[in-house]
């Protein structure tokens, strides 16, 4: 079917594919380091004793690999997919594509290498030294003149939300990164911040939340808004909720960062600032859930048959999970007990794996037999397997991290009848322990997941034209 | 002016806008343009019908 769509509008799909394969790719790099990094945490030895492989070194590695290697991947894949088949036209130049691919690829490497090795900017999701910062800046500009100058030669009247959502995560994400990585360059992989103490603070943190506010939401919600409609086959429950979402969601989110420095030198006005807008976020996150949940409506049978709708429909209840989680935890004194605790690492997963992987996943299985002309993936079966693996594993990963995070918040804040605490930071770790263990199988879980992706899309990709289709034994109820 | 009143000037100019974006989508004159909008996701298939089923495996 890929191919009359390709004969008849003639759209990109080269870069497409290159950046669907790169996502299966870094997604097992990333989440690979992730249970690496794991293990460390209850088995300290696992670095052994090599500067490359300690924790401090390889945490950011796994956080980049994660949201922007993965992440980004998926994110140009799919934006670069929806607004060629929503704009019905092919993207708007073939070479600023092909450069941001390899613009894109040439910074993750980058990141592989210069991490590792300890060069660091220290800003959390903004490690990253400046030199690749400016190469990041290149990329993202091509990639928002492709976009937008793709949504400007479009062949349809309307421009479809989901595009909304992506467009406002390509010019969020540029204005953010460039804000946050402001640095006066002392050599050739150091610099220095040109913000000073509590300003500093409070720009990494509006760099950070809105990291995952448009990174990590608004252009996930673009590929929910695509191929959750298109995976069950009728269009969204609500256009007009959508677009109710679009402007509540975008001006809400840019305020919630100072819920990152709750008791800190930050201005207490700011902090109970970033605390209420935090809450009333979760008005339009939900909105959002319902409105891609819904879709389904009437047409609930088809998660009984369709794994691939099941990984879309279960992304969006973990979406509503965290993003009612998250709200709470912004409250200052919940946060009080959950801050600088695992929960605060339950929290993220449950929105990185629950969300934003099972999204991913969901729309790359679906992207996948359309790109390289197949009807189908070559198992339906196997996409089931991965997704209980999927589901199991982040199921033990965050009850895991919310037990863990709620004992370390009791256990730091108990103190004795004359004032002095209770326990000792050890014994905080020590009880931890059990968890640390339960958290790493939960990622094993989640990686083994993906290694079955990769093999099931290797034999979609490498299959002859038509044996799927013919052969209904190898491809699975 | 100081910071408290471009503060709640920024917050009147934000609620209108809110209740404007809630009016224009909810008004009944959009209706049809937002239930075509809505159909876009499905509107570059129709010139490949006799593959159509396959993709909606």
């Amino acid at each position: 079917m890929s191919e009359t769509s390709q004969a008849k509008h003639d759209y990109n799909y080269k870069v497409v594919r290159q950046f669907t394969i790169m996502t299966i790719v870094w997604g097992i790099v990333g989440m690979s380091l992730g249970v690496l990094i794991a293990a460390q945490l209850f088995a300290p030895a696992l670095n052994f004793d090599i500067p490359w492989l300690t924790y401090s070194r390889l945490r950011p590695l796994h956080t980049n690999s994660v949201i922007f290697a993965f992440g980004g991947c998926a994110l140009f894949a799919t934006s670069y997919y929806i607004v060629q088949r929503t704009s019905q036209v092919r993207l708007f130049s073939d070479k600023l594509a092909a450069f941001t691919f390899w613009g894109w690829q040439a910074v993750i490497v980058a990141a592989v290498i210069t991490l590792p090795m300890g060069y660091t900017s220290s800003k959390e999701y903004a490690e990253l030294e400046w030199p690749i910062d400016i190469l990041i800046t290149l990329v993202w500009v091509a990639y928002c003149i492709n976009f937008f100058g793709t949504l400007v030669i479009r062949k349809t009247s309307h421009i479809y939300v989901a595009n909304w959502f992506l467009g406002a995560f390509m010019l969020t994400v540029a204005v953010l990164h460039i804000g946050n990585s402001m640095v006066v360059p002392v050599s050739f992989m150091k610099s220095y911040s040109i913000y000073a103490g509590a300003v500093d603070a409070m720009m990494q943190w509006w760099y950070g939340h809105n990291a995952v506010g448009f990174f990590l939401t608004a252009g996930f919600l673009g590929m929910m808004y695509y191929f959750v409609p298109k995976q069950a086959g009728r269009p969204v429950y609500s256009y007009r909720l959508s677009i109710v979402h679009f402007w509540a969601l975008i001006s809400l989110y840019i305020w919630a960062g100072p819920h990152h420095l709750h008791y800190t030198a930050l201005p207490d006005w700011t902090q109970s600032l970033g605390m209420a807008m935090s809450i009333i976020l979760f008005v339009p996150s939900w909105g959002g859930m319902i409105n891609g949940i819904m879709t389904l409506s009437g047409a609930w049978h088809k998660l009984r048959t369709d794994p691939i709708l099941r990984f879309l429909i279960v992304s969006l209840s973990f979406y509503g999970m965290s993003t009612f989680e998250g709200p709470m935890m912004a409250i200052k004194t919940v946060n009080a007990l959950s801050h600088y605790t695992d929960w605060t690492i339950g929290h993220v997963h449950s929105g990185a794996l629950g969300w934003v992987a099972m999204v991913t996943i969901g729309s790359i299985y679906h992207l996948v037999p359309i790109l390289f002309g197949q009807p189908k993936m070559h198992s339906t079966k196997l996409i089931n397997i991965h997704f209980w693996l999927a589901t199991i594993g982040v199921v033990l990963y965050i009850v895991a991290m919310w037990m863990s995070g709620v004992l370390q918040g009791l256990m730091w804040r108990a103190v004795n009848a004359d004032g002095t605490l209770t326990y000792s930071f050890v014994e905080s770790l020590e009880a931890s322990k059990p968890f640390y263990i339960v958290r790493f199988i939960g990622g094993l879980f989640v990686v083994t997941g993906m290694f079955i992706m990769a093999y099931n899309c290797y034999r979609t990709i490498s299959a002859p034209k038509e044996s799927i289709a013919d052969n209904p034994a190898t491809a699975g109820a | 002016m100081d910071q408290g009143t471009i503060g709640s000037i920024f917050t009147v100019i934000v609620f209108v806008s809110f209740v404007g974006v809630c009016y224009w989508a909810f008004s009944s004159r959009n209706k049809k343009n937002f239930d075509e909008a809505a159909n876009l996701v499905f509107d570059d298939e129709e010139h490949k019908i006799s593959n159509k089923e396959d993709q909606e495996s």
